[in-house]
């Protein structure tokens, strides 16, 4: 199985095994990793899911659509070239991913 | 402390007061408990991805089961309480229908709302349906591929999400409503306005300021809707969404105040002092900062119950937050995204921005200068906007935000550099 690693504003790491397909905002929430709020549950209309992506997985990643994108200028912490809803983040095969959670979501 | 805390109610407000309660280190035991048959699922895609099977029942689930073993949250299905005895101080057992005893130091009700039920001939025709939790879903799933006409009562979200959902997935859909337009209570005329132009674009037969007289069978199941007016609507499928009835019966068996819903204090907690009352149960204090003094409301959403269970969790854990926020909504139908922020009521002026080529439309609601609310389609910038400027008292003058190629987040202001421009 993928491996998630969530590491949180303060250092802090957890690393879990995600099945293929679902999102990382699921992973993250069904297992009870702090850090990712997700209100809405996926449907891209909250953005407290908000993520960094390690920078070297970014090109592996397929680009925001503009829904995320919009949503992404309003979320609670600071938007950077790393910003993802990790909502519309889904795990592939053997594709490990690294995301830093941000200070606050609402 | 041996009986803990029982949550009766394990959907969207139990859950949250649950898991909140474990990230805030509380350590009493906690037994969650539902009605239902399933494990701790999210209600909102019934009416939407998982009815047009874009997501497996998997995704509903809100944990895994090791999240609730390793936090020691005690999960049961299936038993619904139909008489709780409680003392002075909080404590009691709650007895459930299968005749097992539920032992608790206090009581969390997170007990929900359930789906209005329509009183007229015909309501009980096989094919009549609502759609509340799972089990009515899954019926309505099951029904779907022997459905060729749906008729949908009621045009408020669940009404406009399930008809649109069954209209993608190649249905023939008349909705029915009896208000004058769609969604009445929840968004204004002129995001109504809108929604009626797109639904119907998009397919769907929309009878607004119609009422039923009767459900028409067709031999031994539904056939049709018959209106006031005699003209009878042919379907072989009928779903109800007429809104939804706060269940308070359990809180006024032991003596709770209700008023449309559970009377609970800033902190969530009920007329007792002790029980806690969380989600589309409770009747609470306006939490907008800035609403009027002693306005009470009783909101359906999920926002509201992840809100309000955090609060009642540090009411638990003997810490006194007072609920503020700024409650938000949305709903998605077919292709139409709809975010609310803020509640419109009181408003005195409106404004829409639009941009009909990319199917954005916003309507802002002032009281003078301040704004209140803004209903938001497919406008995802405009809503977070909005909503961040609420949440930090900020304004968005009314003269400055009509452009709809300005973005909001722009124009937006503290009210001290308001004065100071003055």
């Amino acid at each position: 199985m993928p491996q998630v690693t969530y590491t949180d504003h303060t250092g802090a790491s957890r690393t879990v095994a995600a099945n293929v397909g679902d999102s990382v905002m699921e992973t993250a929430v069904r297992n009870g990793v702090p850090g990712i709020v997700a209100e809405c549950g996926g449907s891209l209309s909250c953005a407290t899911c908000h993520v960094y992506v390690d920078p070297t997985a970014l090109d592996r990643l397929p680009p925001p659509e503009e829904m995320e994108d919009e949503m992404l200028w309003g979320a609670a912490d600071e938007r950077r070239d790393t910003s993802r809803l990790s909502c519309q983040l889904k795990v592939t095969e053997g594709c490990d991913l690294h995301v830093t959670t941000p200070t606050t979501q609402v | 402390m041996a009986d803990g805390l029982l949550i009766i109610g394990s959907s969207q407000a139990g859950v949250s007061l649950a898991t909140s309660l474990r990230a805030l280190g509380h350590d009493e035991p906690i037994t969650l408990l539902g009605d239902e048959n399933h494990r701790p699922y999210q209600r909102p895609a019934l009416s939407k991805e998982w009815l047009q099977g874009e997501i497996t029942n998997e995704k509903l689930m809100f944990r895994t089961q090791e999240y609730w073993a390793e936090h020691r949250i005690d999960v049961v299905k299936n038993e619904r309480i139909i008489r709780i005895d409680k003392n002075d101080d909080g404590s009691g057992v709650a007895h459930s229908m299968s005749g097992a005893d539920f032992p608790f130091d206090r009581l969390a009700l997170a007990v929900g709302a359930r789906a209005r039920r329509l009183l007229l001939d015909g309501v009980d025709l096989p094919g009549v349906l609502y759609l509340r939790n799972a089990d009515d879903a899954l019926e309505l799933k099951a029904r779907v591929p022997g459905v060729r006409e749906a008729v949908v009562i009621g045009g408020g979200f669940i009404g406009l999400e399930a008809a649109a959902s069954l209209a993608r997935m190649g249905r023939s859909v008349t909705l029915i409503e009896a208000a004058p337009r769609l969604v009445p209570r929840a968004v204004g005329e002129q995001t109504s306005a809108h929604l009626l132009a797109h639904h119907r674009a998009a397919g769907l037969d929309i009878l607004l300021g119609a009422s039923v007289r009767r459900i028409v069978p067709r031999g031994d199941r539904v056939g049709g809707v018959e209106l006031a007016d005699g003209r009878v609507i042919s379907a072989d499928l009928v779903l109800v969404g007429v809104g939804v009835i706060p269940n308070t019966e359990l809180a006024e068996s032991i003596g709770l105040v209700c008023d449309n819903g559970i009377r609970v204090d800033e902190s969530a907690l009920a007329s007792d002092g002790v029980t806690v009352a969380v989600g589309d149960c409770a009747n609470l204090p306006n939490p907008v900062p800035g609403a009027p003094e002693g306005d009470r409301v009783r909101f359906e959403s999920v926002n509201n119950a992840i809100e309000q269970a955090k609060v009642a969790a540090y009411a638990i854990t003997g810490r006194r937050e007072e609920y503020a926020g700024i409650p938000w909504f949305w709903s998605n139908q077919g292709t139409i995204k709809l975010q609310i922020a803020g509640l419109s009521t009181g408003h005195d002026r409106t404004l829409v921005r639009a941009d009909p080529e990319r199917g954005k439309h916003s309507v802002l609601y002032y009281r003078g200068d301040r704004i209140l609310a803004a209903d938001c389609v497919n406008s995802p910038l405009d809503f977070m906007a909005v909503r961040s400027a609420l949440s930090k008292g900020q304004f968005i003058p009314y003269d400055a935000a009509g452009d709809p190629s300005v973005q909001l987040k722009s124009v937006t202001v503290d009210p001290a550099a308001l004065v100071a421009a003055d």
